[in-house]
């Protein structure tokens, strides 16, 4: 995992409440048994015609979305399904980080395992960046904020352990590989 | 004793804590069971070999095979093949990878094959005070027997494989309180509906729920199993239902259920997990289970939901309401009984056990289905099947008009070959009516086995309460 301290890009917004995974990377796209090229599918339904022609009104599909590494969205953003793909298919497009006042927790999970960023923000920033779409935003880790584009600073929450593991390019597994001695430790201890 | 009451989920965390969680580090988190299947853990089986890791614990580790998997008899014993190439690609990556890191499988035409979450409970392998994980999210099923069961990403399932652990940060905890009789023709699916109408498709979100009251412990374990299963669905990591005698009736003499003394042992430890008398939740609510109705969804996720004698709720001047009424086809206001039907599903890990098919059968027998209306029931795994063609329930969903399949996910998701039409109603037994999620366009309302078979009879929304005997 490429580490990331700073992300500055201008937003695109989808502002369904509600996106599920299924909208995110449709089932009939997990027959695959690699990470990679998901992001031609992501959104499919809603991106393209039933002829595969890119659907022109779609946000992500207007000329100013283009090279949009941030995405802002609905309540509840990636409820539903436990695939990995969600974040795969948003990474392979391009988006780094997705904003909203709400996150699935498993898409949550998987989204930091893969750096992409959850960004939780309050009701009235999430308005703000909902009418406002191609706001310049910058996400910084360090100082766990965001800045929109009057200088105006929000904080959101992001667990310490995540935050060092994506901000150092640590991947988990290292860690708890690191973590042999007590894991063998446990195991003696509850199967004697 | 003086240590403060404690939640049966804090006590099956607490036992489980490898290290504990301090500011800068979760929990690690010690895993007894991992259940894997062909969709989500081929990119963490490469993990494995990039790294030369082998899985570490191969006695808590399983292998089946549900979601692309085919229900056409002749497609899973026959020499027809997998229609769809890439679904085949995955059949076989599972077993390449089972076959090289020696994880037991469950292969295509195995007699123990199932939906994931149907074999665990069935095989006795699930238990309470057990901490169970796959790569699904609807592993939130497990937790009917007292486990903490939760579904995880492609990158934890790499992590258990290797590790045996998950780092965790500890969710909080939420008691729904469920208390009152359920009326006739009110299932456990039509309480869980009703619980993700009330709480939202987010109310459950960083918490694990714990289902309690007179209403849960009266469930028998397959409805306890619905109930928990989409936990999820109202967005929680878990469900939780304390082990009761029911449980322990359930998982006696079961294939993988501790047996002799280990049972006597296991019991004793059972006993003691339910939560403690005083035990605080971090949040509860309280529902009337006398109140139900038979539930189904008009909308486009599990919280649009209404009673089946109720109308389509009126919501003016909210958008994503509004384009999920014109997804589905359907007006603000009007009666949910009597829209049209195309397409029936009962099965999935929601309602594809023994029971359920039970209860469907209980409506169609001696009846057909209406004409035009087509009609899928695919039991939760080849035991549930074969225990169902024992009773004869097969015969009675053949006569009826209806397809009999081999077990699998089906027409639960789009990506077995079991298709729902664009545009076409589909009254289905499964746990989620996301747009596309049956096929792209399809139009999905959840509802029980008991519903969806008198939908099939009439070919319309049908309250079943019209069609049950006696």
């Amino acid at each position: 995992m490429e580490p990331i301290k700073t992300l500055r890009s201008r937003t695109v917004v989808l502002p369904a409440t509600n996106i599920d995974t299924d909208q995110i990377i449709p089932a009939r796209f997990l027959t695959t048994t690699t990470r990679d090229g998901l992001g031609k599918n992501l959104f499919s339904e809603w991106r393209y015609e039933a002829s595969g022609t890119p659907r022109g009104e779609f946000a992500l599909n207007r000329p100013e979305a283009q090279g949009c590494q941030i995405l802002v969205a609905g309540r509840n953003f990636g409820c539903g399904s436990s695939r990995e793909h969600a974040p795969w298919a948003l990474l392979d497009y391009g988006i780094r980080a997705v904003i909203s006042t709400e996150i699935a927790d498993i898409f949550r999970n998987n989204s930091l395992k893969n750096g992409l960023l959850p960004v939780v923000v309050d009701e009235n920033t999430s308005r703000w960046l909902i009418e406002h779409p191609g706001a310049d935003v910058t996400i910084d880790l360090e100082s766990t904020t965001l800045t929109l584009p009057g200088g105006e600073r929000v904080q959101f929450p992001l667990e310490a352990f995540s935050r060092y593991c994506l901000m150092n390019g640590i991947d988990e597994l290292g860690f708890l590989l690191g973590k042999m001695d007590e894991i063998k430790a446990y195991e003696s201890r509850v199967e004697p | 004793m003086s240590r403060a009451p404690q939640t049966m989920f804090e006590k099956v965390w607490n036992q489980h804590q490898v290290t504990a969680e301090t500011a800068d580090t979760p929990a690690v988190l010690y895993i007894d069971l991992h259940l894997i299947h062909e969709v989500t853990s081929p990119q963490a089986f490469s993990v494995l070999r990039e790294r030369g890791l082998p899985v570490r614990r191969l006695d808590r580790t399983l292998g089946t095979m549900d979601h692309s998997t085919p229900t056409r008899t002749e497609q899973v014993f026959g020499g027809a093949p997998i229609t769809v190439d890439s679904a085949a690609r995955q059949v076989r990556e599972l077993e390449t990878n089972c076959a090289a890191f020696g994880v037991e499988l469950f292969g295509l035409r195995s007699a123990q094959r199932g939906v994931v979450h149907i074999i665990g409970p069935d095989l006795g392998i699930t238990q309470p005070g057990k901490t169970v994980v796959c790569g699904d999210s609807h592993t939130s099923t497990h937790g009917a027997v007292g486990a903490l069961a939760f579904g995880i990403g492609t990158t934890e399932v790499g992590h258990v494989l290797a590790t045996q652990c998950l780092l965790q940060r500890k969710p909080r905890t939420f008691a729904i309180n469920v208390s009152g009789q359920l009326r006739p023709g009110v299932t456990a699916k039509d309480l869980i509906l009703g619980i993700i109408g009330k709480i939202g498709v987010s109310g459950g979100t960083g918490h694990v729920i714990e289902y309690r009251g007179e209403t849960i412990q009266s469930l028998d374990m397959d409805g306890r199993l619905t109930v928990c299963n989409m936990s999820i669905e109202a967005g929680a990591r878990a469900g939780m239902i304390a082990p009761d005698e029911t449980t322990y009736a359930y998982l006696s003499g079961r294939p993988r259920a501790p047996q002799g003394t280990d049972w006597d042992r296991a019991l004793e430890r059972w006993r003691a997990l339910p939560s403690d008398p005083g035990a605080v939740f971090d949040k509860s609510v309280d529902i009337d289970g006398s109140a139900l109705e038979p539930m189904i969804t008009y909308g486009t996720h599990p919280g649009m939901v209404v009673p089946i004698t109720g109308a389509i709720p009126v919501k003016q001047g909210d958008a994503a309401f509004a384009k999920s009424l014109a997804y589905m086809g359907f007006e603000a206001g009007a009666p949910i009984k009597d829209q049209m039907v195309n397409v029936v599903f009962v099965g999935s890990c929601t309602n594809g056990r023994l029971s359920d098919l039970r209860s469907a059968a209980s409506i169609l027998r001696g009846h057909k289905i209406a004409k035009g209306v087509q009609m899928l029931v695919v039991p939760g795994s080849q035991q549930v099947k074969k225990q169902a063609e024992a009773e004869g329930l097969d015969k009675v969903f053949i006569e009826a008009g209806a397809e009999w399949r081999e077990s699998g996910c089906s027409m639960c998701l789009g990506m077995n070959g079991d298709l729902v039409g664009k545009g076409q109603y589909s009254v289905s037994t499964s746990n989620r009516n996301f747009e596309g999620r049956q096929g792209v366009g399809a139009r999905t309302l959840l509802a029980s086995p008991l519903t969806a078979a008198a939908c099939a009879v009439r070919g319309r929304i049908t309250d079943p309460r019209e069609l049950m005997n006696g």
